[in-house]
Parts: structure tokens; C-alpha cells; sequence
């Protein structure tokens, strides 16, 4: 690594004054940064780190309804914080192994946008508010391509508000070596409608697949998407797998995540 | 000596809990990075990033200015030095020896791996060496690449070293004399089967990654190396005599504590050598601990091979000849064992545990622009059983007869057994094995099995393989014949202490094994005393006789019999002490439970009364023998030793998604006797998840210009608890070997042998029953390859 | 430079650091706690795993910054005062869960941890708990049948493994 110093704020409004530092960077639970910095990809004059923020940590419901659920709340957090969202807390449950669960974040995992990643698809598969220091995004807005986001310069993520599905389900297909999703399908069953989102596929990072949206708003089954697929083009190839065999496994892992949708 | 039962002094047989564990579950092992010495500097190598280039100069000016920077060394440094040797010489078909490329320290002229370290620099501290790396400016003209193997060896290719004639290393034909009657053979069988496949490259992944360090005594000119060795008498003389040109009086090289090896840590690297010669130019001890991502980059790989293997039959089945072509990846520099893998480890086992009179091995060995490659667990046998057992395999499906039928039928039955590819099985009874397998696996029950398997959506499959290794390398004079240069005996020192503990200090390594468990059961059960009253010393020249190290499973069948051999000549000068004592013939003298008696006579004396008075020696046959109890023999086998199994995987995949899953998996091995059976199951658990990891996971891949694409693990699949069952083993049908004393074979590598090819012909079968046409999946059988299989047939 | 304090196995430890110092090298460099490794650079091996404020983590991919104040465990405070080894550690003795040892602490911590959250956990749960700890030595097969040891659970029925006598 690089030198560095590290800060750690106790406030949000003093850690968005931290990170004007030039080449300042936010530090969140460090699961994907510390070994990007190990490897000197990165050269941060100072890191901000935000494990100290309590005020951004916990899960709580709002009067809408709406799981709100801190940025710097781990995934083990989330696991045991969000039973009431079957697909989120699940979820959480699979991401990294436990000792990643219990330092990364959500916030971290949102702001890195990783296109193998698990949150993002939570996020966009149900229809969740991206709350910022200074603003709200929704997540139809919020992702923009692989480890692409709308957050701008030093725009720290504070909270993630969900609307909670009545049925909803992960399915995740793992990437042998890093168990980073090789594809994963998130599905949310609202009362007006069904949202579905993809990850680990997309050259383009995670997506909705609409088409399977509009078939299971008619019939939440998963034999009513079973002769809808997703073209292999645009479609991530690699050593672990080739876009014809991501697409299959859009449509594979979909169904799956109908089906075991609690 | 070895019997039915565990003997009462935690003897052979027993399996008490191991002595090494506690230091390491309570985390004071003594790793080497766990060493630091006062003073001690920090080096870094700046590594190419390119796999072939001209260095036409490096601009250290800046980074030599750069904090904390004690000096930058780059090959112009080593100039006098040797190159780091090849330790085996591998002669061609037509007579020639291999092509053998010099294989300096630090990069001359050119850089040939994505790697290959080019400058190293020593700092007061790591981040200022790894920040003084980054200043330096280096002039690398790049160079066109060779990956592929077939491509090195057209007409035109790149050549990874300019000064050879070709990136051929050597074109070895084996047994040559047979060539033409193989090739007669297969042209008048009945049938033949062709098996084109790929044995993927690994990368071995001991979870300690490699560190060395450097220490000079400018006082008394003596220099020290702790490493992660499996053999420091093997570096200290490859070091010594062929690189730094110390004398091993003057080197002392420690390997202590050893966080695995697997073959990756037998070989001499430069970096050993680096912070050797550092040391003494610098006056500081100099450390290099190894990243994981460098490791990715400079530890060096298995296997990789890419083979054509024909198999003929008769009109009953027999097998008639095997005749296999394989190319052989050396990568870009020769490493200490590299050539001899792919040949003598590998040619001599494709007789396999059959009859199968005629066959022919041709293997041609190819440099090309990737990290050197040399033994990994199993290290040619696993090559060989993979292929043989993957086209007999695909023989009994063309044939439409079962697989172990077409086995029984041409396995060796009789023993000792001179097969066609130069080795003589000692012992072995494999349809003894397959016997044991059939019941223990319930194989009669799979079919049930299969059926709950279908009624799930899955599909289910059988696959069975034997196999037969050549292991406790080897006799000096016949590897010497082979191009070995180097004897392979192993050593032992037997130290009886004065109160009558005793002392073993040995030849061989452990780095996971748990000698310092079991090798005290061996003599503890030849005096009759408890096993802990013995303490095994290893890992050090300058406490330890001169061994050739771990690997190969030789530790018990080589280090295990000096052991035995040292132990006896204690127990006769012992019984000569004892017969004066007892005034006695010293062959009337039984030793006992640790007690000596005269034959017909109620006169003992306790182990414990002899060894003081070998050590104060007042009532003493002094003109006769001398005073104390030390003894020390080299043992050099008279064969290889032969480990057998039979084994059986089953397993479950989704046709939705490719995936395997592996639902059931058992052995049965024949190793001869057994010393200590919980640290034999624990290799054989070890070995087969390796080989797992070969068959469904780990792949070592490198793009078309050299770059590595699986370098860390999030690319290359590491195998984890829960891609594995429990697994089901055996032992209890040993044969024993004939020729060494304790009748052992050795176990370490039996699981990376046999496993690969069971996991592949389970998945072939399973794929099969589901009515796909698919004959061969390539390792590793990953979900998208199986998957893209199943679209294709 | 700054200065950190923490409470490492029950007693206060504190040392100079940098930004970049990271956990484990605060324990390995500055305490001389080596039992905990490091075996790799991508948080993926688990040899470094160790305990803050109760809850497992990798230790090479925390800053020892962010630990000031915190209760951390080690696999040097695992064992009882004169040495006895603990339930965990015994029962990977007693069924030869380890071989080179390298990965062991980091399966000792990860195993502590998993019990703390499931007292008898199934052989999958176990497996699934594991997948950031890498053994290269055992085939996790007496891992998993050490740690159903530990929890109290009858392993009479796995195959294979013999255990020390």
C-alpha cells in the first residue's frame, strides 16, 4: 500500500468536510478496498473511514413502511436485521463468507458497484431510495454500468430505504473461486407490479430484465417465465464462463429465484 | 515388525494425538516469517509484467536516491554467479541430452515469464523497497510470446531462449526399442480407443506462501538461510556448490516450521539464493516474504500436459498395446526436478495395474513464455493414471462391457511383476482392492441411488478408477542411470541420551506430515519403550545428517528405513553393552519391552541401565566397543515402492446448470503397512481433495500474450469445505513391500493420483445416463464446460 | 504515525502505527503475536481470521486504526492459562483436524465464532461457514468432524478418520 493517513469522523457532516482533502477517499467496511490498495491500484492521500458514523448504522422501519437500513450496516446486520424481507436478509446471508459479513457494508458494496456483486440487485429489484448526504436516488437512476454509480465526488451513501415486497427471493449461481455471483436473479412481488434485477451477467452491470417483469406481474410463477430468455450479447465472458452460458443461467437462476420466493 | 495390532508404546499401528498440534492450534509454531532477525533489511523483486522481452537497460538513478534504499541489484550483479540448476538430465530418443538454458538470479538479457524478477531491491523497510520498485525505469523491448505449446514448435516460433536451437527441451521415447512392435500392435488389434485430453496446469497454493531469509556472519564467514524448504540439504548443496559457490561447511540452511509443500517447495528458487548473497554484500540479514499474488507468479506450477492415448484390445478384450504422445510443459526455465516429471515419473507408469505387454510413451517437453513448471503432489503418476484410466474408461463404453470387469481382467495378478516400462512391481493384489471397493462404496446399491437422483432432476454417475504409483524414490544408481543428478537415499541419526531418551535427527522434512508423531512409533516399537520417550529433530544442516527431503511419499519408506537401519545398530552395541554387563554372550541378549535378558536366565537389565552406562562407562567392555550410543545410517531402497488403489466417485449434476456436485467418494488403498492409520487417512483426505480441486476446479490459465489470467483466488478456484463430501477410506488391504524393512509404500500422494480421473468418468457416466453423447470433458469439469457439453450432444 | 490502543486477549496493547498498518501486522510486527498468518492478499484464505468485539474477521483486511479501543482475540488467548488447550483446539487435536498447521488459527477463530452463533451446527451449515477459511492439507474432512466434535455431537457415524487414541 500506498501512505496514507486514515480519519475517523463521527459525524457524516464531518466526514463530507474530510473527504474535500485532495485525493481523499471514503473507507466503508474495506472488504473490496483494502485489497485493491494492497495491490497499489489505488493512491488515496487520506482515508475517511465511516465505521464510526453511528448514525448511519442500524435497521429501523419508516411510517411508510420502508426498511431503512443504514449504509454502514454489515451484511451479518442485515441478515439478522431484515427477517421481514426474505430476499434482502437471505441475501445478506450469502454474500462473501462471515467474517467479510460481519465488516462489509451495504454502503460499500452500493458505492463500488461491483457487477458481480449481490446488493445491487437487491437494490434495483426492489425498487429501493439510495439516500446520499445531500440528496435521494432511486435506484432505477443509481447504477450506471460496471462500478459506475450517480454518486458524485466524495458523496457519501447514508441510508438505503426498501420498499418491502410481499414475496421476494435471491438466487445466486457463485463463481467457483470467488463466490462473487456468477450470475444472481433478485425477484420482488409488489402489489402493483413485479420487479426483476440481474447481476454477475451484464457487461453493463446489473440490470432489470423487464420482459420476465411484465410475465410474472400476470402470474408470479416460475413457469410463467419459462420460455423467456435474455440474448447472450452484452453478456460478460471469462474464464468462468461465456456470455451464451450467463444468459442461460439469467433465465435458470430466475426461475429459481421465483420459486423459492418467500 | 509390524503386527495385526497397535502395540502398548503407542508403537506401530497406534495413532496417538499428534505432538505437533499443539504448538500450532495455540499459534506458537515457528513459521519462517515468524523469524526476524536484528537488522534485518526488506527486499522486494520488481517483476516483469511481460511474458518475453529485451531488457535493453534499466534506470535505477531515481529510485536509488529513493528512502530508506540500501542498494539495487540487477543481473549485471550475478554475472559470476551459477545459474540455478536443473537437478535432473533427461536424454532424447536419438541420444542427445535436453536442451538446458542457463536460469540466472535476477533477469540479463531478456525477461521470458510474466514474473521473471528483474531488479531486487534491499530497503530499511518493505513499503520503501515496493516504493523504490516503482521509480525505477525500466527499457524492456517487448517480444512476441509463446503460450501455446503446439505453436512453440512450428517452423518460425518465437524462441523463449535465443540461444537454443528451439523451444523443444527434448523429444523422449519410451521404451524406444518398442516403438515398432507398439506401433504393429495397434495397427493389428481388434479395437482401439482414442482419448485426446489436457491435464491441467495447477498451482501447488501451500497456505504459506514462500519466505526466505539471508543472514552473514562477517565474524566467522558463515552464512545462513531459513527457508520454506522441503529439503535443506538439497538447497544448501544446489546453492552452495552450484550458484553462490559456498562451501556446505560454511552454509547452514533451516526450514522450520513449513506451512505445506506439495511439491512447490522442493526446488531451489532465486530468491534463496538473492537474500544468501544479499546478506553477505549488504552485512544484513535480508528477508523476502512472498505475497500470495507473487506466489501466483514465481511459485513454480503442475502438471500441464496435453496428450494423445491409444489403447488396443483384442478380440477378447485383452489389452495388446498403449501408445501415448504427450506434449510437456516446461514453462520458461527448467526447474530443480522439472524434466524428470514428465518422463521417468510419468512414462514408467503407464503400464498401470495391467498386463498390457507392448507400450510406447513419446513426450515431447516445450519451453514456452509461462511460469517453469515441476512436480506438484503426485507429479507424473497422476498424468499417467488420467489417461490410462480415462481411455479404458471410454474402451468399456465402445465396447459396451463394464468398466470393472474390463479391469479385473487385465490387471497384473501375479507379483513381483516386470512390466514393459522398465519398474518390477514388488507386491500388490488389486482385485483384492476393487473387492473392498465394490462392498464399501455399495456399489450394488447405486443403481437406487441413481433413481432418487432422476426423481430430483439430477443426474446421477459411477466413476471408478485404479491406479499404481511408483513412489520412495529411488534407488541412487538406477535414477543416476535415468540422469538423476543426485543420490536419493535418506539418513537418520539415532542419539540415545544417557537416561535413555533418545534423539532421531533425520533427513527428512515435515511440513504437515507429522513425523515428529509418527517416525518415534518406529522406534519405539523396535526397543519396546514408549513412544515418548523419542523426540525427532529435522529441518536444520547443522543439526541433522545430510537427507535428500520430503516429496515423492518417501518419508517412511526412505527416511523411515535409515531410521530402522540406525535404530538396529543401536540395539546390537546396546546388547554388547549389555552382555558385559550381564556377563552374557551379547547373542544370548533379547531386547523386550525395553528390558534386556539373557536367554534361559532370570538376569535383565532395564533400557534405562544400559544407555547410562554407555554414558558413564565404569563397568564397560571398553576395548571392545566404544563409550556413548550414536548411531547414524544412510539408506538408499533397492526399488520404488508400489502404493495401489481402487476408487469410486459418485456424483450428482444439474442439467439446468452444469453443475457437479460430488455425493459420494471412497477409496481403497493398498500402502503396504501402516505406521500411524489417522495420519494416513488424513493424507489420503488431503490428497483426494486435491485431486478434486484438479478435476472440477483449479485451472492455471495464461492468455495468448503470456498474461495470467487465474492469478489470485478470485479466479483460481481453491477447493473449500463445502465443495467437498466426507470422504471414505482404506487401508486395511495392504500388501507389504518387499524390500524395504518396515514393508511400507508411503501414502502422501495416492489421493492426487487417483482421484481426477474417478471424478471424470463419474461425470461422463452421469452425463451418459442422460442420454448426452458426451465422451470427454476436459479439466476442470466446470459447470459452463459441462454445461456447453450437454448443448453439443 | 499515531499512536492505538486495544485489549488483545484480555490485556491492554497499544503501539505506533501507520494509516496503512494494517490489524495483522499489528499483531504479528508490533505485539509479536505470530500465530495469526497471512496466506493471502485478497481476503479470501482466512488465515489471518480473528475476533474484534466478538465477531470474526480478517484481520489482514482491517487497519489496526480502526480497531482503537477494541476488544480483539487472537488464537494466542485460546487456550487456558497454563496451556490446556480449548474445546475447539482439542477436539482438532483429538481428530486430526490439522496438518501443516498454517491455516489452523484462522479455523480455530472461524470455528469459536460459529459456535458462539449455532451451538450444533449440521455438517452443511459447518462447510458453508468454512468457505473463507482455505485449507490446503486436510480436505476439511476432519475439520468439519472436529468441529461436530466440538459441539458435542456424536461423529461415530462419519466414515473414515480415525481419531488419536
Amino acid at each position: 500500500m500506498y501512505s496514507f493517513e486514515i480519519e475517523r469522523p463521527a459525524t457524516v457532516e464531518e466526514a463530507v468536510k474530510a473527504l474535500r482533502i485532495e485525493e481523499a477517499m471514503p473507507l466503508a467496511g474495506g472488504q473490496t478496498l483494502i485489497p485493491t490498495l494492497k495491490q497499489r491500484l489505488a493512491m488515496p492521500s487520506v482515508l475517511v473511514s465511516l465505521s464510526g458514523i453511528s448514525a448511519i448504522r442500524g435497521i429501523c422501519t419508516d411510517d411508510a413502511g420502508r426498511l431503512c437500513i443504514g449504509a454502514g450496516t454489515t451484511h451479518a446486520e442485515i441478515r439478522d436485521g431484515a427477517s421481514g424481507f426474505a430476499g434482502l436478509s437471505e441475501m445478506a446471508a450469502n454474500v462473501g463468507d462471515p467474517a467479510v459479513r460481519n465488516r462489509g457494508t451495504i454502503g460499500g458494496s452500493l458505492a463500488n458497484n461491483d457487477p458481480s456483486a449481490c446488493y445491487p440487485a437487491a437494490v434495483l429489484g426492489s425498487g429501493a431510495t439510495v439516500m446520499t448526504d445531500r440528496r435521494e436516488i432511486a435506484a432505477d437512476d443509481f447504477f450506471q454500468g460496471m462500478f459506475d454509480t450517480a454518486l458524485e465526488e466524495n458523496e457519501i451513501i447514508t441510508e438505503v430505504r426498501f420498499p418491502v415486497p410481499s414475496k421476494s427471493g435471491y438466487s445466486k449461481f457463485e463463481q467457483p473461486a470467488s463466490r462473487f455471483a456468477l450470475v444472481g436473479a433478485f425477484v420482488a412481488k409488489f402489489t402493483d407490479g413485479v420487479r426483476v434485477a440481474i447481476t454477475g451477467a451484464s457487461e453493463s452491470g446489473v440490470f432489470r430484465w423487464r420482459e420476465a417483469e411484465e410475465a410474472l406481474a400476470a402470474n408470479f410463477d416460475a413457469a410463467s417465465i419459462k420460455n423467456l430468455s435474455v440474448p447472450a450479447e452484452g453478456m460478460i465472458g471469462d474464464l468462468h464462463g461465456t456470455p451464451e452460458y450467463r444468459a442461460h443461467l439469467v433465465a435458470v437462476m430466475t426461475r429459481r429465484a421465483v420459486r423459492d420466493a418467500k | 515388525m509390524p503386527k495385526d495390532s497397535p502395540s502398548d508404546h503407542g508403537g506401530i499401528g497406534a495413532s496417538p494425538k499428534r505432538r505437533e498440534d499443539v504448538r500450532f492450534l495455540s499459534g506458537s509454531g515457528n513459521y519462517t516469517d515468524d523469524i526476524n532477525l536484528r537488522g534485518q533489511a526488506y527486499v522486494h523483486f520488481l517483476r516483469s509484467d511481460m511474458a518475453h522481452g529485451r531488457i535493453n537497460g534499466l534506470d535505477l538513478s531515481e529510485a536509488e536516491e529513493m528512502p530508506g534504499v540500501l542498494r539495487i541489484f540487477t543481473g549485471e550483479d550475478f554475472k559470476t554467479a551459477g545459474s540455478i540448476p536443473c537437478g535432473w538430465q533427461v536424454t532424447d530418443r536419438f541420444g542427445q541430452p535436453m536442451q538446458e538454458p542457463r536460469h540466472p538470479i535476477l533477469a540479463e538479457t531478456h525477461v521470458r515469464h510474466v514474473g521473471d524478477p528483474i531488479a531486487a531491491i534491499v530497503a530499511e523497510t518493505l513499503n520503501q523497497a515496493r516504493d523504490a520498485a516503482e521509480a525505477i525505469i525500466p527499457d524492456i523491448e517487448e517480444l512476441p510470446a509463446v503460450v501455446d505449446m503446439q505453436a512453440a514448435l512450428e517452423d518460425g516460433a518465437p524462441k523463449v531462449h535465443e540461444d537454443l536451437t528451439s523451444n523443444l527441451c527434448f523429444d523422449w521415447g519410451f521404451v524406444e526399442d518398442n516403438k515398432q512392435a507398439v506401433d504393429d500392435a495397434i495397427r493389428n488389434a481388434t479395437h482401439v480407443t482414442t482419448v485426446n485430453l489436457i491435464n491441467n496446469r495447477l498451482v501447488p497454493n501451500a497456505m504459506e506462501p514462500r519466505v526466505a531469509i539471508g543472514d552473514y556472519n562477517r565474524g566467522t564467514g558463515d552464512y545462513t538461510l531459513y527457508t520454506t524448504s522441503q529439503n535443506p540439504h538439497v538447497i544448501r548443496l544446489l546453492m552452495g556448490a552450484f550458484v553462490l559457490n559456498i562451501p556446505e561447511h560454511k552454509l547452514r540452511v533451516v526450514a522450520p516450521d513449513v506451512g505445506g509443500g506439495f511439491g512447490s517447495k522442493i526446488y531451489h528458487y532465486a530468491e534463496e539464493a538473492f537474500c544468501t548473497f544479499a546478506a553477505k554484500a549488504l552485512n544484513r540479514p535480508v528477508k523476502w516474504t512472498c505475497t500470495r499474488s507473487e506466489a501466483f507468479l514465481s511459485d513454480a506450477q503442475g502438471r500441464d500436459h496435453v496428450t494423445k492415448i491409444e489403447l488396443a484390445l483384442d478380440k477378447d478384450n485383452n489389452f495388446t498395446a498403449v501408445r501415448t504422445s504427450t506434449l510437456a510443459n516446461m514453462g520458461a526455465y527448467l526447474s530443480t526436478f522439472a524434466p524428470s516429471i514428465p518422463t521417468w515419473l510419468h512414462g514408467t507408469l503407464m503400464a498401470g495395474n495391467y498386463k498390457t505387454p507392448l507400450v510406447y510413451v513419446n513426450v515431447r517437453a516445450v519451453f514456452t513464455n509461462t511460469i517453469p513448471v515441476d512436480a506438484y503432489r503426485g507429479a507424473g503418476r497422476p498424468e499417467a493414471t488420467y489417461q490410462l484410466e480415462r481411455v479404458i474408461d471410454q474402451a468399456a463404453r465402445e465396447l459396451g462391457v463394464d468398466p470393472i470387469a474390463l479391469r479385473r481382467q487385465n490387471f497384473v495378478t501375479e507379483f513381483p511383476y516386470q512390466t514393459p516400462v522398465a519398474v518390477e512391481y514388488d507386491s500388490g493384489d488389486f482385485n483384492r482392492l476393487i473387492d473392498k471397493l465394490e462392498a464399501q462404496a455399495d456399489l450394488d446399491g447405486f443403481d437406487a441411488r441413481r433413481k432418487k437422483s432422476e426423481s430430483n432432476g439430477k443426474l446421477r454417475g459411477l466413476g471408478i478408477n485404479c491406479f499404481i504409483e511408483a513412489c520412495g524414490i529411488a534407488p541412487s544408481n538406477l535414477v543416476g542411470q535415468l540422469g538423476a543428478r543426485a543420490g536419493l537415499y535418506e539418513s537418520a541419526t539415532v542419539r540415545v541420551n544417557a537416561t535413555g531418551g533418545i534423539t532421531v535427527m533425520t533427513g527428512s522434512h515435515s511440513h504437515g506430515q507429522g513425523h515428529e508423531t509418527a517416525f518415534p512409533q518406529v522406534v519405539a516399537d523396535m526397543i519396546g519403550i514408549d513412544a515418548n520417550m523419542i523426540e525427532i529433530v529435522h529441518g536444520d544442516t547443522a543439526n541433522t545428517p545430510m537427507g535428500m527431503g520430503t516429496y515423492g511419499s518417501r518419508s517412511i519408506a526412505v527416511g523411515g528405513s535409515a531410521m530402522v537401519r540406525a535404530t538396529e545398530k543401536i540395539i546390537a552395541k546396546a546388547k554388547k553393552i549389555a552382555g558385559h554387563m550381564m556377563e552374557a554372550s551379547d547373542e544370548d541378549i533379547e531386547l523386550k519391552d525395553g528390558k534386556f535378558t539373557v536367554a534361559g536366565t532370570d538376569k535383565s537389565l532395564a533400557w534405562g541401565d544400559v544407555t547410562l552406562a554407555a554414558y558413564v562407562p565404569h563397568n564397560y567392555p571398553l576395548d571392545e566397543v566404544e563409550p556413548g550410543l550414536e548411531e547414524t545410517a544412510f539408506y538408499d531402497p533397492n526399488n520404488f515402492t508400489y502404493p495401489a488403489g481402487a476408487y469410486a466417485c459418485e456424483v450428482e449434476v444439474d442439467p439446468e446448470t452444469g453443475k457437479v456436485t460430488i455425493e459420494k467418494f471412497t477409496t481403497a488403498d493398498d500402502f503396504g503397512n501402516v505406521v500411524n492409520p489417522m495420519i494416513v487417512d488424513g493424507q489420503v483426505h488431503g490428497g483426494v481433495a486435491q485431486g478434486i480441486g484438479q478435476a472440477m476446479l483449479e485451472n492455471c490459465i495464461y492468455d495468448a500474450d503470456g498474461q495470467l489470467l487465474s492469478a489470485s483466488y478470485m479466479d483460481y478456484c481453491m477447493p473449500r469445505a463445502d465443495d467437498l463430501p466426507f470422504i471414505v477410506v482404506d487401508h486395511t488391504n495392504g500388501t507389504p513391500c518387499t524390500h524395504n524393512p518396515l514393508g511400507v509404500k508411503g501414502c502422501g500422494e495416492a489421493g492426487a493420483i487417483g482421484s481426477p480421473p474417478t471424478v471424470v468418468n463419474a461425470v461422463i457416466d452421469a452425463l451418459q445416463s442422460g442420454g448426452h453423447k458426451v465422451e470427454h470433458i476436459d479439466m476442470p469439469v466446470t459447470p459452463v464446460r459441462v454445461w456447453a457439453a450437454m448443448q453439443d450432444a | 504515525m499515531s499512536e492505538v490502543s486495544m485489549t488483545v486477549n484480555g490485556r491492554p496493547a497499544r503501539g505506533r502505527i501507520e494509516g496503512r498498518t494494517l490489524l495483522v501486522q499489528f499483531l504479528r510486527e508490533t505485539l509479536g503475536l505470530t500465530g495469526t498468518h497471512v496466506g493471502c492478499d485478497t481476503s479470501q484464505c482466512g488465515a489471518c481470521v480473528v475476533h474484534v468485539n466478538g465477531l470474526a474477521i480478517k484481520s489482514c483486511t482491517m487497519f489496526a486504526a480502526e480497531a482503537e479501543g477494541a476488544t480483539v482475540d487472537t488464537i494466542e488467548g485460546q487456550a487456558a492459562p497454563d496451556g490446556t488447550l480449548n474445546i475447539i483446539q482439542q477436539a482438532f487435536q483429538d481428530y486430526h483436524g490439522l496438518q501443516c498447521g498454517f491455516c489452523t488459527p484462522g479455523m480455530v477463530m472461524s470455528t469459536a465464532a460459529l459456535l458462539k452463533e449455532n451451538p450444533k451446527p449440521t455438517e452443511q451449515e459447518i462447510r458453508s461457514y468454512l468457505k473463507g477459511n482455505i485449507c490446503r492439507c486436510t480436505g476439511y474432512h476432519n475439520i468439519v468432524k472436529a468441529i461436530l466434535a466440538a459441539s458435542g455431537q456424536d461423529v461415530t457415524g462419519i466414515p473414515g478418520g480415525i481419531a488419536a487414541e
